[in-house]
């Protein structure tokens, strides 16, 4: 074997440099979106974010004040409602796809929730506004919820089956060699080894359905005032910001931009929360 | 080029008829008698027509090259093997003259009297010391706290790993050193008390002070169980065994008191193995 040219060592390094600065361009052309974002968020939204923007509904058209108690509330309880579902719906199918699922079944399961992970969210609200809302007659906080879970499931059962398939199976064998029953060794054994896994999958979970808009146009469809049943409707924040940003009011403008910056600062927040909780103890394999 | 497996594999096949292969002397108190036993992964046959008897408070060595059907052999008495889909079997495995193997006979009841040790130590990664040796037992329904305690402490003496972690009961099983994860995961097996410990290759991890540890362990502990361990280390089944078993290509070859098998082998694939021939 001989020895590399001066030559062909010197067009290396450019090869080399070269590669590296695409790389470089390209991973700063992913990240300035993100920053533009949120600081033109800061710019325009930041004024208006003030103790009342959390404690009070919206005014009419005219009247300055105001913010959008009402929706952030009706955000997290449709987020409940879509985690009551569609966390346990998750969670469970994962099991289903990793631990018992033939692999036939389970490679037929599998190609369907990635279809169903690239359907429009549009989608889910039409299918629920179809299910729900005209058979009973009215747009409601529980349509809502439903149709933010339809978007989650899918999403839970994905890295649910993922990182209960990274638990060693030499923890199934330790357990089942115990003479402990498969679904005890599953709950206690391969579902608290993957609980951290999981549960950054629901949390990103409901992250990003809590930032959906389209599928509640149909379903919770929004209210000016507090909720006081979940069979009415019910504001949401990303509602709230579409409707004010498409209005032609400036106040209103200046509110879904202290919205839009509210909801990305949560998103946010759910994120370093999951940062957290998979960093935690090293004990943890998953 | 041949191997020196390739000639083996000839001469294995060369051979007419497989004749039932038994100990000169019967094994005088039996825990298994296995008859006839074949098991299939699939369209893969791993072992075939295996009959062997395995001793009461004994430790029995099944020994034998990689894929020789030692590690199914050892999983086929506590139905571990079963874990693995589209297995087969054939023959009877019996466990103090009871079928393992009939259809009303649960396997988690199999496994809890027929104990298993694995090759890579693995206590589990979300529990302290002290919940990994009574995991076991809280999992088959134990509650009262007292005896679980009790279990705990005894288990962990018998393991020989007392005094390095009483005070340290509460620490991850997993912050322990290898040769200390073992003798948990040893203790872990003591504490749901079962009659047979299976040991999968349980030093192959280990350095060489682990794994004196270890064999001193299996050496205390055959007064009051019958172990049957897998091995790749010959002079470790010539330390710690009773009987010693050699399995070729899914086969029995030979079977019979270690001092024997190891001084005076009848057969010739078996002295071209201990003597280090092949494998």
């Amino acid at each position: 074997m001989r020895f590399e040219t001066a030559h062909q060592h010197t067009w290396r390094k450019i090869k080399s440099g070269l590669a590296c600065t695409i790389a470089l361009v390209s991973g700063v052309l992913v990240i300035s979106p993100l920053a533009l974002v949120f600081c033109y968020l800061l710019v325009k939204g930041a004024g208006s974010v003030n103790w009342d923007f959390f404690t009070k509904l919206p005014t009419p058209v005219g009247v300055a004040g105001g913010g959008m108690a009402n929706a952030i509330v009706g955000s997290l309880e449709l987020l409940a409602i879509a985690g009551l579902i569609g966390i346990p719906v998750g969670v469970l199918g994962g099991v289903y796809l990793a631990e018992y699922g033939s692999a036939r079944i389970s490679s037929f399961l599998r190609f369907l929730a990635d279809v169903l992970n690239g359907v429009p969210s549009i989608t889910w609200g039409v299918v629920v506004y179809g299910l729900i809302v005209l058979r009973f007659k009215g747009f409601s906080a529980y349509a809502g919820g439903l149709a933010l879970a339809l978007i989650m499931i899918p999403l839970i059962l994905r890295t649910t089956e993922e990182v209960i398939l990274l638990v060693p199976n030499g923890y199934r064998e330790a357990s089942l060699a115990l003479g402990v029953s498969r679904w005890k060794t599953i709950i206690h054994i391969v579902l608290k080894t993957a609980s951290k896994g999981i549960i950054t999958g629901i949390l990103l979970a409901l992250a990003r359905v809590g930032g959906e808009t389209a599928p509640l146009l149909f379903t919770s469809f929004g209210n000016r005032f507090w909720n006081h049943s979940l069979s009415q409707p019910i504001a949401a924040l990303p509602l709230q910001i579409f409707t004010y940003a498409i209005s032609p009011y400036d106040d209103w403008h200046r509110q879904a931009w202290a919205g839009a910056l509210v909801l990305v600062t949560g998103v946010f927040f759910v994120n370093i929360t999951v940062r957290i909780v998979t960093r935690g103890r090293g004990a943890s394999v998953v | 080029m041949t191997t020196p497996e390739r000639t083996v594999t000839e001469r294995v096949d060369e051979r007419p008829v497989q004749q039932p292969v038994t100990a000169e002397e019967p094994v005088p108190a039996r825990t298994f008698e296995i008859k006839n036993l074949s098991i299939w992964y699939g369209e893969k046959r791993a072992i075939e027509n295996v009959t062997i008897d395995i001793g009461t408070n004994a430790v029995t060595a099944i020994i034998g090259p990689s894929g020789c059907g030692k590690s199914t052999l050892l999983r086929a008495l506590n139905r571990m093997h079963e874990l693995v889909p589209k297995t087969r079997l054939e023959g009877t495995v019996l466990l103090q003259g009871k079928d393992l193997y009939s259809s009303n006979i649960d396997p988690a009841i199999v496994r809890r009297r027929v104990g298993m040790v694995f090759q890579k130590s693995n206590p589990f990664p979300t529990m302290t010391i002290g919940e990994n040796v009574v995991i076991g037992l809280r999992l088959n329904g134990v509650r009262d706290r007292k005896f679980l305690n009790e279990r705990l402490e005894k288990s962990l003496r018998m393991a020989a790993l007392w005094d390095e972690v009483k005070d340290d009961l509460h620490k991850p099983g997993t912050s322990l050193s290898g040769g200390q994860q073992q003798r948990l995961c040893i203790a872990r097996t003591l504490a749901v008390e079962p009659e047979v410990i299976l040991m999968d290759e349980p030093c192959s991890a280990l350095d060489p002070i682990a794994t004196a540890k270890i064999e001193e362990l299996i050496y205390e502990l055959k007064t009051k169980y019958t172990i049957v361990t897998v091995t790749h280390n010959m002079q470790q089944a010539g330390r710690i065994s009773d009987y010693t078993a050699f399995m070729y290509l899914g086969r029995l070859i030979e079977f019979g008191p270690t001092t024997q098998i190891f001084t005076n082998p009848k057969d010739r694939q078996t002295e071209d193995y201990i003597t280090g021939r092949f494998g």
